[in-house]
């Protein structure tokens, strides 16, 4: 088993969803190879545009669909400019899953917040649809989702879907408000009075800007939710996923195989000194 | 590898030491081995003992190196060059896999896994092996097998020198890992005034060893090796402050020394590509000019570079204070996290090599004994 090599992949279909942000939904041409892979919310496959390199990128449909699998990408770079500009019969290269995914199973029976800032809601909307499709695993649904931006907020309708679901709440904050944003404006931490959180009953995901990650952690441990409840998605530089070229390298771990998703007590002692 | 066999040490005489190679080439192996190059001592295809370094001295320092000649006739008596083992196993670029499009847009991938005979490397260092060790735990004892470097490693047939002469970089003895060569070697040799003492580690080094009928080495000749040995640890005068310093370090985060030895670092990435535990590469694409074809590489990459921790607009380490923090607190204390022990194993060639003579020993005492 060659962990470097990429399988073939072709686009099923492409979506804009916001000017800069695209998702790709993929399909494993070789049916062997689909029938081999499965993947949990939160873990990310190598996604290769030909002749360019790799990029990683969190898997966003749900673990029961494992035959067409959804990437939200934002355009940053190199690849993901030119994955931008792919259309449905287009190929790519992918390999994966890789990475530990949410803890879904030991989330069960509690009441799930799950708060994210920027584009940080792709690794967790797999986790949203997740327990929506499985409502009766989860106590209360709390999405808190922040943008710098209004018109940076993508899914705006499945938002407001998921606001008219029993038990669920939904909180949305921007930096910047709007003529057309009738949500809170400010920081996205700023929130978390009106999610009315039940602390000891609490798991929580986070997923965004390590600043927003670092005021949220501490505005969940004041209000009693324990530090081995709350999990993170951790970003670093990626170019093997197999942690082997140590660009991810964070304290004991490799992110791209001992997380992404880290219980927040393992990155604790990093967590807030920059430059690691 | 087998355990070592219990087979009393043989006799080599210096002039025989061709014979050894010769076994080895007829056994199937390209034998690698120290030579002297443009100034250095270098490891590159070896046919001939002529060839290795006879009467060569190394002098070595915080950005010194240079070599003399003793005019005597042994071929080890000499600390280590830039590089040894690593680049032989985890090369500076490797071609990973090659991407070809038909000219129905479908895509091909074609692993180019390394081709060639085993190799035999002559003259490996006891630091060189501890280092061999952790290289073999980063690429193939995760879950992830790396079967380029298996393919490179798998055969590989290690004759160890015990270092006779070590230089004033070195510091091996007290992180453990030398002079002397204990275990990861097919054959070790300690070299004395007019040829080697030979102990095997492998049943297929007893193998090699039977074929060049050997005399059994004399009690006078193996304590004379064990009493170099010990001079070479006494000879010694560099250290760290401790086998294990993560805790340290790790309370030391914000130390202003972290800032000061900013000032004196180029970040020019030395240390970290003659270090023969540092593991970084970093993923290359080369496409060819028709289009269709794409080699996809792996080349060594320094924790040193701005690209190393860049991630969409914003670079984790910005500064030459957080990469060289990132160095030091990774390879002597988070590696004992992820690898059970230190990443440095004494061997002091970032010391050598850094053009501004940063010494790792100096920089971790004044870290952990400061202020900690």
């Amino acid at each position: 088993m060659n962990p470097h090599l990429p399988q073939e992949a072709e686009v099923v279909e492409r979506l804009q969803e916001s000017p800069t942000i695209f998702t790709l939904r993929l399909r494993l041409t070789s049916a062997a190879a689909r029938a081999a892979y499965h993947f949990a919310p939160g873990q990310f496959n190598m996604i290769y545009l030909h002749g360019v390199g790799e990029v990683p990128i969190s898997i966003v449909s749900d673990p029961q669909d494992e035959t067409v699998l959804g990437h939200t990408i934002r355009v940053v770079g190199r690849v993901t400019r030119g994955l931008a500009a792919l259309r449905p019969g287009d190929r790519v290269g992918l390999r994966g899953p890789y990475g530990r995914g949410w803890p879904l199973r030991e989330a069960q029976g509690h009441d799930l917040l799950v708060v994210t800032g920027g584009l940080g809601c792709a690794p967790v909307v797999a986790v949203i649809n997740y327990a929506i499709l499985r409502r009766t695993f989860f106590g209360k649904l709390t999405i808190i989702q922040g943008v710098k931006h209004a018109e940076e907020l993508i899914w705006r309708e499945r938002y407001a879907y998921w606001r008219t679901l029993p038990n669920t709440e939904v909180l949305l904050s921007a930096d910047h408000g709007g003529p057309l944003w009738p949500w809170h404006i400010g920081l996205v931490t700023e929130v978390f009075d009106r999610a009315q959180i039940d602390g000891p009953r609490t798991f929580v995901m986070l997923c965004g800007p390590e600043g927003m990650m670092r005021a949220a952690v501490a505005q969940l441990t004041a209000r009693g939710v324990a530090e081995d409840h709350i999990y993170l998605s951790m970003e670093r530089n990626m170019q093997c996923a197999v942690g082997h070229c140590g660009h991810c390298q964070y304290g004991p771990d490799f992110v791209c195989k001992d997380g992404p998703v880290f219980a927040y007590p393992r990155v604790k002692e990093l967590f807030g000194v920059r430059g690691f | 590898m087998t355990p070592p066999v219990p087979l009393p040490p043989r006799f080599l005489p210096r002039a025989r030491l061709q014979h050894l190679l010769d076994a080895l080439a007829r056994a199937g192996f390209r034998c690698i081995g120290p030579q002297l190059r443009d100034g250095a001592v270098v490891y590159d295809t070896l046919e001939s003992a002529q060839a290795l370094p006879a009467g060569l001295r190394d002098r070595q320092g915080p950005g010194a190196y240079d070599v003399t000649d003793a005019g005597d006739a042994r071929m080890f008596a000499w600390a280590n060059g830039p590089q040894a083992l690593k680049p032989w196993l985890f090369v500076p670029r490797e071609v990973l896999w090659r991407a070809d499009r038909g000219a129905d847009g479908a895509l091909a991938f074609v692993p180019a896994l390394p081709s060639g005979p085993p190799l035999a490397v002559i003259g490996v260092r006891a630091c060189d092996l501890a280092a061999l060790a952790l290289q073999d735990q980063q690429f193939l004892h995760g879950a992830f097998p790396d079967p380029y470097y298996a393919r490179r490693r798998d055969e590989l047939f290690l004759v160890a020198v015990d270092c006779s002469h070590p230089a004033a970089t070195c510091f091996c003895a007290s992180t453990g890992d030398g002079p002397a060569a204990s275990a990861g070697f097919d054959l070790v040799l300690d070299e004395l005034d007019d040829g080697f003492v030979v102990r095997c580690g492998t049943e297929r080094a007893r193998a090699l060893v039977a074929g060049l009928d050997l005399v059994t080495a004399s009690p006078a000749q193996v304590d004379a090796a064990r009493r170099q040995s010990e001079r070479a640890a006494r000879a010694q005068t560099r250290r760290l402050p401790g086998r294990n310093l993560r805790a340290a370090l790790f309370a030391n985060l914000e130390h202003p020394r972290w800032a000061e030895v900013a000032e004196r670092c180029l970040a020019c990435g030395n240390c970290t590509a003659v270090c023969p535990t540092c593991f970084c590469h970093a993923a290359a694409e080369a496409p060819a000019l028709d289009g269709a074809h794409s080699e996809h590489a792996r080349e060594w990459d320094s924790c040193f570079t701005r690209g190393h921790s860049y991630i969409h607009g914003l670079t984790v380490r910005p500064d030459t204070r957080t990469r060289y923090r990132q160095w030091l607190v990774h390879k002597l204390g988070a590696w004992h996290d992820q690898f059970g022990r230190s990443g440095c194993v004494g061997c002091g060639r970032c010391i050598t090599w850094c053009p501004t003579g940063i010494d790792l020993t100096v920089e971790a005492a004044a870290i952990c004994a400061e202020g900690g």
